[in-house]
Order: structure tokens, then C-alpha cells, then sequence
């Protein structure tokens, strides 16, 4: 189990206050100065060393992310998206940062965007957290009153602006260039790339989007040293990580964790357990609703960091862990996920708008066996004609929770058609 | 959400939403004036007793530069933007999966008894409306409420009714978790962060290894 005193997030259950002074007594902007004058560079190369891949859910290397951006401006100037529009199902991370520990993400935000040279940081809340708004608007302003950011940051001479945006309700803002849309005052319909934001982003300048996780580690990371950061975890999945546990265990919880950690060890140490103990447990969706489920005989060994989740045909994602014990009706379940996903299709791409509601409507039959066999494959080769053929991943999102389920539970699928049309059979006899 | 076709009357800023308009249009480069809709449309809907009617786009469109489609747009596009009149109470129900799990048919059904309403309906009073939401994004406390821009949490049927009752009789509920839970660490013990966690998060540590 991680050590206390390698946990970033010490506020992270709101235990103390989230004022400027009592951040500052749990470390947050210290020798922040220090590490600016360090250089531009010297943050990217920390960042880089750290091996810190991005926590919105896609797992891209932090430090090379910033690199893409320009070194010398052409005239425009450039911008630092930070994206707050937490919404993927079983994820509540993010929401703990702003309202606990704001400072984090205040400093985080000033220091990627002098490593990027960004003028402004925008920071895209999702509309319904009202209260995580407040907290974090609290604390910018608090850092402005106490010239860490604002003109002349620090006293380095470098400029930097934070603003809040709050988003309205769609959950497709949480893709990068529909939240870039979004803050421009549009539909929040994803665009295609290219251009990639570090060319073409928000305001038609380059910017960097990055998840509320991936920024608020940053003061942490470069005050201990990106080795240190490298040295938790395993190679290529370094680091510490906030985990969401929801579901059937006995005491849901978010909590940080090292990296890596065995996905039993993570439920029993903190979540207190499945209900009813482990082997009542029927699957779990690992990393956010986005991603594949996995049966029990999977969930027993396998490590939460993104290489061991994908060998096992999912992934870490948002490391929101769902867990669902046998008491669970796994159909329902998964037709609950695609009523979402329908619900949040942007309607901007034909196999997305119209394949989640097929998939919807097709899922909520075969919650009751009102199917026939072959439709079984026929979802199946549905969810298959939208993955990838979409501009953004909701497409995809949507079409890899029903693979999990057919991929695992395909006999639990066809068992009910069958007892429906057992049933029915019944009833005109009768 | 359909669009409400009813005369809805004029509609304008009030003084100090006035002053607020032109402080938030400050936060965008000058070109890109239309990123302040999404904020107006908020305030609009704050001022206009919980929605936004056809006047409130065409204002708002006129402030910004914007062709009126644009704003209906935005205001159709976003889920939080009710586009017909809503009770004084808007009670908004999570029933995604996290919150399904834990419960939320149970939630759902005790606002449905306790107020006589379905999803979508507004009592005839004019007091209460219930709406079912997609994912909260609080998950670790499921089942959620959303009421007056606070997150009600770890909710069951018992609570939820209780949770009613008190707004029916006009009393504050504290937000947060309703079964005495702290926020999102685990039920009764901290299993982290020991330096900093409150005492009784601390003791029943050894005696329990977990409860329900």
C-alpha cells in the first residue's frame, strides 16, 4: 500500500480547509518561484522523467503533450485548457480536487502554462458542480490577491490569467475539441483533427488540453522530482493514482493509490470489500463505464495501470472502478450505459446518433430475451460498424461496454432469449 | 426538452446582472464575444425563476452578436438549460449505472410516491419538479440528488422521502452524504491520510475490519 507521505492529494476527503494558508501548510506553492526560474525546459524534462501519462482517461504522456506546443509564438498567443467536465460514469476524482484541494490544480495550472507558454489557463467545470466552482473561483482569487498568478506570477515576471468556464450538461464536453467548442460558445460537437489543438485550439490559438488529475500532480512532481514519481508504480505506468471504487462494495470511496496496485488489494484494503465477500463478485467495469468489463476470474489478479488492463482486452481509463456482485442483473446493467451514451451522443456523426439508439433499444430486449439468437451477433457486428468510425471515441465508448458483455456473459445473453421464447411458448399453449 | 412556444414576455438583465455581463465578457479574447453565452444563458435562467425562455435567447443573442439560431443552439444542445417553466424545487434524480447499483430505482420510486409525479413532470402546484439525470459524477456517494446546485448523497428510500418531506415543509437539508458519512472516504474509517483524519475516522479502524 502507498505510504502516506507519498500521497499528493492530502486534502483529499476535504479533512482540513482549503484557504490559501492551510494549503500552503500541506506544501502547495512552495518554491514555486524556484521551480519557474528552473526553466521551461527543465519542466518539460521533469515531466518527461516522471513518466506521468495523462488522467482523463486516454493515458498520453503528460511532458510530451506540452511539447508539441509552439516554442516561439507566430503572433498568436497560446492557451491551457484544463478539462473539468468529469462525467464519465463511476468517475468522481476530479470533483475532490476542486472542492479539497483547489490550490493544487491553481498552482499546477500557473506552472504548465509557463511551460507552454501559455497567456490564460480556461478551466472547464462541469455545470452541475456548482459548489467545486465556487471552491476553485475562492482559490484563484486568492491566488491573484496574493500575486502568485496574475501579472508578474511570483514575482518571475511572467503573466498568466485563470479563468473558470462552466460547462451545461453534456457530457461530450469532456472530449477535448467539442470542450474547445464549448468554451467558444457552441454546440459542443467535436471537431475533426487535424489540425490538433496544439496547432489550432481554442480561440483559433494553439492549446494544450489537459484532465484536472494530470495538472494538480504537477507542483508535487516537480518538487520532488520527476524520479521520484517514476520510482511508484511499474515502468510505463508510474506514479500515483486517484481510484473512484462505486458499486457493490461495502464502503465506496475514492482514494489515491500507487500505480499498479492489484484491482482484489484495492477493493479489500479500502473499499472494505465486496458485498457479501469476493467471491460474490460478478464483474467489474475497470476504468470508467467506457471501457470492457471483466469477469471475476480476471478481476482476481490483474493490476490496475493501463499495460495490465489492456492485456486484458480493457483499460485503465478514468481508474473509476465499478463493481458489480452477483446480485447483479449484468444485462440491465450494461442497457443502462447504452440509454446514457444515447442520451449523450452529440448527433454530429450518422453511425454514432443513430447506432446508440439502435444499440439502446436492441440492449433493452435482450434485458428481457425478447430477441432471437442471430440479433446476437447482429449487435455484435453493430458495435463494430460504429467503433472507429466516428470523429470522436463516444462511438467507440458507447460499442465497447455491449462487446465486454457479449465478450464475457454471451451465454447469460442467450440463455434469456431462450427462456423467452420458452415462456411465450408457454403461455399460447396454456 | 422541448421548446416552450408560449409568450413568455420581455426580457432583460437585471442591474446587477447587468454589471456582472460586462465583467464576464472580459475573460474572452474581444473577437470571441460569443463565449459568454453559456454563462448568460446560466444567469438568464437564475433571473427567470429556473428557465430560459425564446425572449431570453434573442436577448442574449443581441448582446453578443449572435444569430438567434446560434443561442437556440446552445440552449437546446446543453442539458441544464430547461427550456419550459419548472416548479420552485427542481429535484434531479441520477440513474446511471454507479447510482442504478446502489439503488437509485428505490430513490427514484420514493420522490415518484412522495410527490405524485413521474420523470419530467412538475406537480400542479407549480412547486416541485422531478427530473431524471444522467451521471452525477459523484459516484463513490451513490445514489445522488441534485437540488439547488448542491449534491445530495448515499441516499436509500428512507432518506430520500425524509429529504422530501423537509423541503415540502421549507426546512434546510445540510448537502453531502445523508447517512452520516464523511464525504468520500470510506464509511466510518480512513484507511489513508491517518495524520489528518478526524478521530472517530480513526477508531474504528481495528475493531472493524469493514461494515455495511
Amino acid at each position: 500500500m502507498l505510504a502516506d507521505k507519498d500521497r499528493i492529494f492530502t486534502n483529499l476527503y476535504g479533512f482540513e480547509g482549503t484557504d490559501l494558508k492551510s494549503s500552503k501548510k500541506r506544501g502547495d506553492w512552495k518554491n514555486t518561484k524556484k521551480l519557474l526560474e528552473n526553466g521551461k525546459d527543465w519542466i518539460v524534462d521533469e515531466m518527461k522523467t516522471s513518466g506521468l501519462r495523462g488522467r482523463g482517461g486516454a493515458g498520453f504522456p503528460t511532458g510530451l503533450k506540452w511539447s508539441f506546443m509552439p516554442k516561439e509564438s507566430d503572433g498568436r498567443p497560446s492557451y491551457l485548457v484544463v478539462n473539468a467536465d468529469e462525467g464519465e460514469p463511476g468517475t468522481c476524482k476530479d470533483r475532490e480536487i476542486m472542492r479539497h484541494d483547489p490550490h493544487k490544480l491553481v498552482e499546477g495550472c500557473l506552472i504548465a502554462g509557463f511551460a507552454m507558454n501559455a497567456i490564460a489557463a480556461y478551466i472547464y467545470i462541469r455545470g452541475e458542480f456548482a459548489e467545486e466552482a465556487k471552491v476553485m473561483q475562492a482559490a484563484i482569487d486568492e491566488a491573484y490577491k496574493a500575486g502568485l498568478i496574475g501579472k508578474d506570477s511570483c514575482g518571475t515576471g511572467y503573466n498568466f490569467d485563470i479563468y473558470i468556464h462552466r460547462g451545461a450538461g453534456a457530457y461530450i464536453c469532456g472530449e477535448e475539441t467539442a470542450l474547445i467548442e464549448s468554451i467558444e460558445g457552441k454546440k459542443g460537437q467535436p471537431r475533426l483533427k487535424p489540425p490538433f489543438p496544439a496547432n489550432v485550439g481554442v480561440f483559433g490559438c494553439p492549446t494544450t488540453v489537459n484532465n484536472v488529475e494530470s495538472i494538480a500532480v504537477v507542483p508535487e512532481v516537480l518538487r520532488r522530482g520527476g524520479s521520484w514519481f517514476a520510482a511508484l508504480g511499474r515502468e510505463n505506468n508510474t506514479g500515483t493514482k486517484l481510484f473512484c471504487i462505486s458499486g457493490h462494495v461495502n464502503n465506496p470511496c475514492n482514494v489515491e493509490e500507487e500505480m499498479g496496485i492489484p484491482l482484489k488489494d484495492l477493493i479489500e484494503k479500502h473499499a472494505g470489500g465486496v458485498i457479501g465477500g469476493w467471491d460474490n463478485l460478478l464483474a467489474i467495469i475497470p476504468g470508467g463505464s467506457s471501457v470492457h468489463m471483466i469477469p471475476k476470474s480476471i478481476c482476481d489478479t490483474v493490476l490496475m495501470d493501463f499495460d495490465s488492463l489492456r492485456a486484458e482486452g480493457t483499460g485503465l481509463g478514468t481508474a473509476a472502478v465499478i463493481v458489480m456482485d452477483k446480485s447483479t442483473d449484468i444485462v440491465a446493467a450494461i442497457a443502462r450505459l447504452s440509454a446514457f451514451y444515447k442520451h449523450e451522443s452529440c448527433g454530429q456523426c450518422t453511425p454514432c446518433r443513430e447506432g446508440t439508439g439502435w444499440m439502446w433499444r436492441m440492449m433493452e430486449r435482450l434485458v428481457s430475451g425478447d430477441a432471437e439468437l442471430e440479433e446476437v451477433d447482429m449487435l455484435l457486428d453493430v458495435t463494430k460498424q460504429i467503433e472507429g468510425h466516428t470523429i470522436c471515441a463516444l462511438g467507440d465508448a458507447a460499442a465497447w461496454p455491449i462487446q465486454g458483455l457479449l465478450r464475457h456473459f454471451r451465454p447469460e445473453v442467450e440463455r434469456r432469449i431462450e427462456e423467452f421464447k420458452k415462456s411465450k411458448l408457454n403461455v399460447k399453449l396454456g | 426538452m422541448t421548446l416552450n412556444l408560449v409568450d413568455a414576455g420581455a426580457f432583460e438583465f437585471s442591474p446587477e446582472n447587468k454589471k456582472w455581463a460586462a465583467e464576464e465578457l472580459k475573460k474572452y479574447p474581444d473577437s470571441y464575444r460569443q463565449s459568454c453565452v453559456m454563462p448568460y444563458l446560466h444567469r438568464a435562467q437564475e433571473q427567470n425563476h429556473g428557465w430560459v425562455s425564446i425572449p431570453i435567447m434573442e436577448y442574449i443573442a443581441d448582446l453578443l452578436d449572435m444569430a438567434y439560431i446560434r443561442v437556440h443552439e446552445v440552449a437546446s444542445f446543453y442539458s441544464m438549460y430547461n427550456l419550459k417553466p419548472v416548479g420552485k424545487h427542481v429535484i434531479e434524480v441520477c440513474t446511471t449505472t454507479p447510482c442504478w447499483l446502489r439503488g437509485s430505482d428505490d430513490v427514484a420510486a420514493a420522490c415518484k410516491k412522495e410527490l405524485g409525479i413521474g420523470f419530467g413532470e412538475t406537480t400542479a402546484d407549480g412547486e416541485f419538479t422531478l427530473l431524471e439525470v444522467e451521471c452525477a459524477g459523484a459516484c463513490v456517494n451513490a445514489p445522488v440528488i441534485a437540488y439547488k446546485e448542491n449534491y445530495y448523497e448515499d441516499l436509500d428510500e428512507d432518506t430520500t422521502t425524509a429529504f422530501i418531506k423537509s423541503i415540502k415543509a421549507g426546512k434546510v437539508v445540510s448537502c453531502g452524504p445523508q447517512n452520516g458519512r464523511f464525504k468520500s472516504c470510506p464509511k466510518g474509517r480512513a484507511t489513508t491520510l491517518k495524520d489528518f483524519a478526524p478521530k472517530e475516522l480513526l477508531k474504528a479502524q481495528d475493531s472493524k475490519g469493514s461494515d455495511k
